[in-house]
């Protein structure tokens, strides 16, 4: 009969963390700002392979790491938000709750499972003037051991995270105009420590939640053309 | 919520029938243990045909139970996205069931494969949909949609009629569906006219809703007592588009005007 050998607990934990660190660490970061008129995500990405998504009419989601682990999260973001707005009603679909759902299941993976997902990602929620209850925004942050951080007003996320952060405390203020937004949050990528000086429109991928709509679907896509108009400035 | 062993298609039915069993009715069940089904709303006369600008589709507004109402402004016509629409005769609680669960359908294939499934491929989806509910229907359920929208790659609009097998027709000018259909129809086939003009297409329709509320009992036509107008919607490279009240009362005040008889 063989026995599993013994692995310090705490050791066990540490590795894996510092591998997922790493892992996220490689990629690329992105910026989650409130402005006046709801919430921005910026992200450094060329590609086609999206980093922002929706999630539901008032929800987004910013996913930073491995593509195949934090595109199959959003997925399943999509499907508990729509199982649960037909359960219930549209206004019950809330980013709490999925925030919580995605903490849960990363801090399980985190536990359980030999390599933890290199992730990192962004729950957004914009509000709604007339609504009572649900007229503040709300930015959840977890982390790839299902670490769950209620931000207000910014979050970095992705590889040098720190630098972003602190970037973003200094220059960071409320009310800003979508224009100024996006300009921070440009500016704020370029300083990653594998970012770029001079981000152009066609390297930044750029989503919003639009609170200015009154129903419906919020998250709006912007293109390059809107991004170029918004940094020249 | 299971996770990675969890379904991982872009189908929000597919999605609710292999995760969600629980909240979709077993209808097939309830017939064999409830035998006939006790009297329930139905919808009844809607229309749906092209114009120039794209597709229009029309409703009345009445619900009957037998020979009774059960509603004087029930919705029959649904924008299931921002290009399309679907209208609904037949039995008014699956129907309206299944024009939210189309609409659920391709918001979340949208969401998921981030891109939205081509207007034929809704066409398709709400022929599964049919399909599907043929053992309901089976049992009087019947639901008889008009779906239409406008088709982007092909800049124009489209409109396809259904049958309880799921059996897919698209139209090239108009039809109509419901207990007051014929009459609809045959108002239609006097007054159409291919590429019509925005404001012709309203008026053939409210027409054709008129006749259909004249002839058939269970058609409401224009309630100018309580205030309770047909619902219609266009579907054009603008979206979808709700035409105003004022519009319909305007399109009504004509015909009426257009058929008066002299005074004696």
């Amino acid at each position: 009969m063989s026995f599993p050998f013994y692995v310090n607990p705490e050791q066990m934990t540490q590795d894996k963390a510092e591998f997922a660190r790493k892992g996220i660490a490689r990629g690329k970061s992105i910026v989650t700002l409130e402005f006046s008129a709801g919430i921005l995500m910026v992200a450094e990405n060329p590609l086609r392979l999206q980093k922002l998504g929706e999630i539901y009419d008032r929800i987004a989601f910013a996913g930073v790491g491995k593509f195949s682990e934090f595109d199959r999260l959003r997925k399943m973001g999509v499907q508990w938000a729509d199982v649960e707005g037909y359960r219930f009603s549209r206004d019950d679909v809330r980013a709490k709750a999925l925030a919580n759902l995605y903490s849960q299941v990363l801090g399980e993976e985190f536990t359980r499972s030999l390599k933890p997902f290199e992730v990192e990602i962004v729950v957004a929620e914009v509000g709604v003037d007339d609504l009572v209850g649900h007229e503040r925004n709300a930015l959840y942050r977890v982390g790839f051991d299902g670490t769950i951080q209620d931000q207000e007003g910014y979050c970095a996320i992705g590889g040098s995270v720190d630098s972003l952060q602190a970037h973003l405390t200094a220059n960071y203020r409320s009310g800003l105009s979508l224009g100024d937004a996006v300009r921070l949050g440009r500016d704020t990528l370029q300083r990653a420590e594998n970012g770029q000086p001079d981000l152009a429109a066609e390297k930044l991928e750029v989503a919003i939640l639009d609170r200015t709509r009154a129903s419906g679907r919020r998250f709006r896509r912007l293109s390059a053309d809107e991004i170029r108009e918004h940094l020249g400035a | 919520m299971r996770f990675w062993d969890g379904y991982k298609g872009s189908s929000f039915l597919e999605l609710l029938a292999t995760e969600h069993p629980h909240v979709e009715p077993d209808m097939r069940r309830w017939f064999s243990e409830l035998g006939q089904l006790p009297a329930t709303a139905h919808g009844t006369t809607c229309i749906g045909m092209r114009f120039a600008d794209g597709a229009l589709v029309a409703g009345d507004r009445l619900a009957t139970i037998g020979y009774q109402v059960a509603s004087r402004e029930i919705e029959k016509v649904f924008a299931t996205d921002e290009y399309s629409v679907m209208a609904v005769a037949g039995a008014a609680g699956p129907a309206i069931e299944m024009a939210r669960l189309l609409g659920i359908q391709f918001e979340h294939h949208e969401k998921i494969e981030g891109e939205a499934l081509e207007l034929e491929g809704k066409a398709n989806t709400l022929s599964q949909m049919i399909r599907q509910n043929l053992p309901a229907a089976m049992q009087g359920l019947i639901v008889v949609p008009i779906f239409a929208g406008y088709d982007r790659r092909r800049k124009t609009g489209r409109v396809w009629k259904y049958e309880v097998t799921g059996g897919r027709y698209e139209e090239r000018e108009y039809d109509a569906v419901g207990s007051g259909s014929i009459f609809a129809r045959e108002s239609l086939k006097k007054s159409f006219q291919p590429d019509a003009s925005r404001a012709n297409a309203v008026r053939m329709a409210v027409e054709a809703l008129k006749d259909a509320a004249d002839e058939d009992r269970g058609t409401g036509g224009v309630d100018l007592e309580r205030k309770i107008f047909p619902t219609l919607k266009t579907c054009t490279s603008r979206g979808v588009e709700i035409v105003s009240e004022d519009e319909i009362a305007d399109a009504h005040r004509e015909v009426l005007e257009r058929r008066r008889r002299p005074e004696a």
